[in-house]
């Protein structure tokens, strides 16, 4: 089956080909780093109709890159939600419309769903069922994923997501956009023994998470050190980095291997943006392999938004004979009341 | 609260909690719809303000930071919509009006917007502005009407309450 996937859910425009015989075949995003760049800060472009600019020539690149033509194709699956409605609803659109021309299903599926089963597109792929530590700029969470459609979240952030923290606090620090990536750059090279900031919630019972308090830990710790030093040297900064880091890291791993301990499971599986992260990766898989646990992660180029997860999501659905869905989208939607197929 | 001046209102807090006290005392004293803007660098307590808001409305649950979501709606009460705005990741005021963003406002409804210079005259008025500024550990924080209705907000909220 020979699914076409559309993501619109923010302001990433996202379209690829996903064939449940012969896997991921093509695979399109359309970001805009170097405009962001030049700004020194991120331009979204949330604009609706930048979306419906991309939409089709997205498609057409991922015909394209994949030898196929629209008439191959067995069923369409767009993002449903949540993210903002008037960018949803291009998507939606774009994904009915062609649905209706063609004569194939359309299945609108849930962002998440596609984020937790985007390690499922790497090789080897883990079995279920596992534990996912889904970790981003809008996102941080631990789910019990039993199967498709069935989530249980066991934790999250009650503030800032992880991947936020780390942009406004290189912000803070006054480093160039994308601050979130330069910074853990930095702070590899930092004394990890210099500076400690907090780590709300780490002994908690709970699985939940805060990162704002860390924000304003690192403006005071800023503004005292300026008080004695008077600059913020290149050292003194890369210590920041790293103190940071640190204490991101120890909740994260900390949180998903009590995750794991709760409820038994013994695979780990890590998406979203900050699962990119050096410092986390070799926190999550030294503390992992001590217990006889294994971490999976999705192809960095799947870590981000994009079209590939909710192709491949859509084709788990239809191949399940989940009923499919009718023309709608869902800003706000509840990932754990989700049918199971 | 210092000041005779209707229109303004300001003081100093020495906390989170000091923060979220604010919060619920304008929550107490709202009227049953409107605008705020909230004013005030990263990290000065914008979001957390807003949680101490929609805590004193009632809601209780998360208040999570809608840096990338641009937006999180709340239904306090049965009566009133409450919609959180970040507008901090916009790069033109434009994205305002392209985001559909104008279709959130209406009657028993709350808007509190934060980064509203991101879409400066795209935005309906405030009724109320709330700067933070970052003054030690803890906040200075100033409270300004933008309309009748903020101005008679902030006169309960500096008058204290009648004894008897």
């Amino acid at each position: 089956m020979l699914v076409l996937g559309i993501e619109t859910s923010c302001d990433e425009t996202g379209v690829a080909l996903y064939d449940t015989e012969a896997g991921l075949l093509a695979h399109q995003l359309h970001t805009q780093m170097a405009m962001h760049a030049r700004y020194g800060g991120v331009v979204p472009e949330l604009a609706s109709r930048d979306h419906i600019r991309r939409a089709i020539p997205l498609m057409e690149a991922c015909l394209a890159e994949a030898g196929r033509t629209l008439k191959d194709l067995d069923a369409v699956a767009y993002t449903r939600g949540p993210g903002l409605g008037g960018a949803l609803l291009v998507g939606a659109s774009v994904a009915n419309a062609l649905a209706f021309g063609l004569g194939i299903p359309v299945v609108g599926v849930h962002h998440l769903e596609g984020h937790l089963l985007s390690p499922l597109l790497a090789d080897p792929k883990p079995d279920f069922p596992f534990v996912a530590l889904l970790v981003s700029g809008g996102h941080t969470q631990l789910m019990a994923v039993h199967g498709i459609g069935q989530y249980e979240i066991l934790g999250e952030t009650l503030d800032d997501a992880a991947g936020e923290a780390f942009d406004k606090t290189a912000k803070l620090l006054g480093l160039p956009y994308p601050g979130g990536p330069m910074l853990s750059r930095l702070a590899e090279e930092g004394d990890p023994q210099r500076f400690t900031l907090p780590r709300p919630m780490l002994h908690a019972d709970s699985l939940d998470m805060s990162f704002s308090g860390l924000k304003t830990a690192v403006l005071t710790l800023v503004t005292q050190t300026q008080a004695t030093l008077g600059e913020i040297d290149e050292t003194t900064r890369k210590d920041i980095c790293r103190a940071f880091q640190e204490a991101i890291v120890e909740v994260l791993v900390t949180k998903s291997l009590k995750a794991l301990r709760q409820t038994g499971m013994k695979r780990l599986v890590v998406a979203g943006g900050v699962g990119a992260n050096k410092q986390l990766r070799a926190g999550l898989d030294t503390a992992a392999a001590r217990r006889g646990l294994e971490v999976f992660y999705p192809p960095l180029s799947l870590c981000t938004d994009n079209g590939a997860m909710i192709a491949y999501a859509g084709a788990m659905r239809l191949s399940q004979r989940s009923p499919a869905g009718s023309f709608g989208v869902a800003p706000r939607w509840d990932l754990t009341t989700l049918p199971r197929p | 609260m210092g000041g005779d001046d209707n229109s303004v209102v300001d003081g100093y807090l020495k906390d989170e909690q000091a923060t979220l006290a604010l919060g619920a005392t304008v929550a107490r004293h709202l009227p049953s719809g409107g605008v705020i803007y909230l004013l005030g660098d990263l990290g000065a307590g914008k979001t957390t303000f807003t949680r101490g808001l929609l805590n004193g409305l009632g809601h209780i649950g998360r208040v999570k930071s809608p840096t990338y979501t641009l937006v999180e709606t709340y239904t306090p009460t049965p009566v009133l919509t409450l919609h959180h705005f970040d507008l901090y990741r916009f790069g033109d005021p434009m994205e305002w009006e392209d985001a559909g963003f104008r279709d959130y406002f209406g009657p028993d409804t709350l808007c509190i917007v934060e980064w509203p210079e991101k879409a400066a005259g795209a935005l309906p008025p405030a009724d109320l502005t709330l700067q933070l500024t970052v003054e030690g550990t803890g906040r200075h924080y100033c409270l300004t009407a933008g309309t009748p209705t903020g101005t008679a907000c902030l006169r309960t909220i500096s008058t204290p309450p009648a004894v008897g």
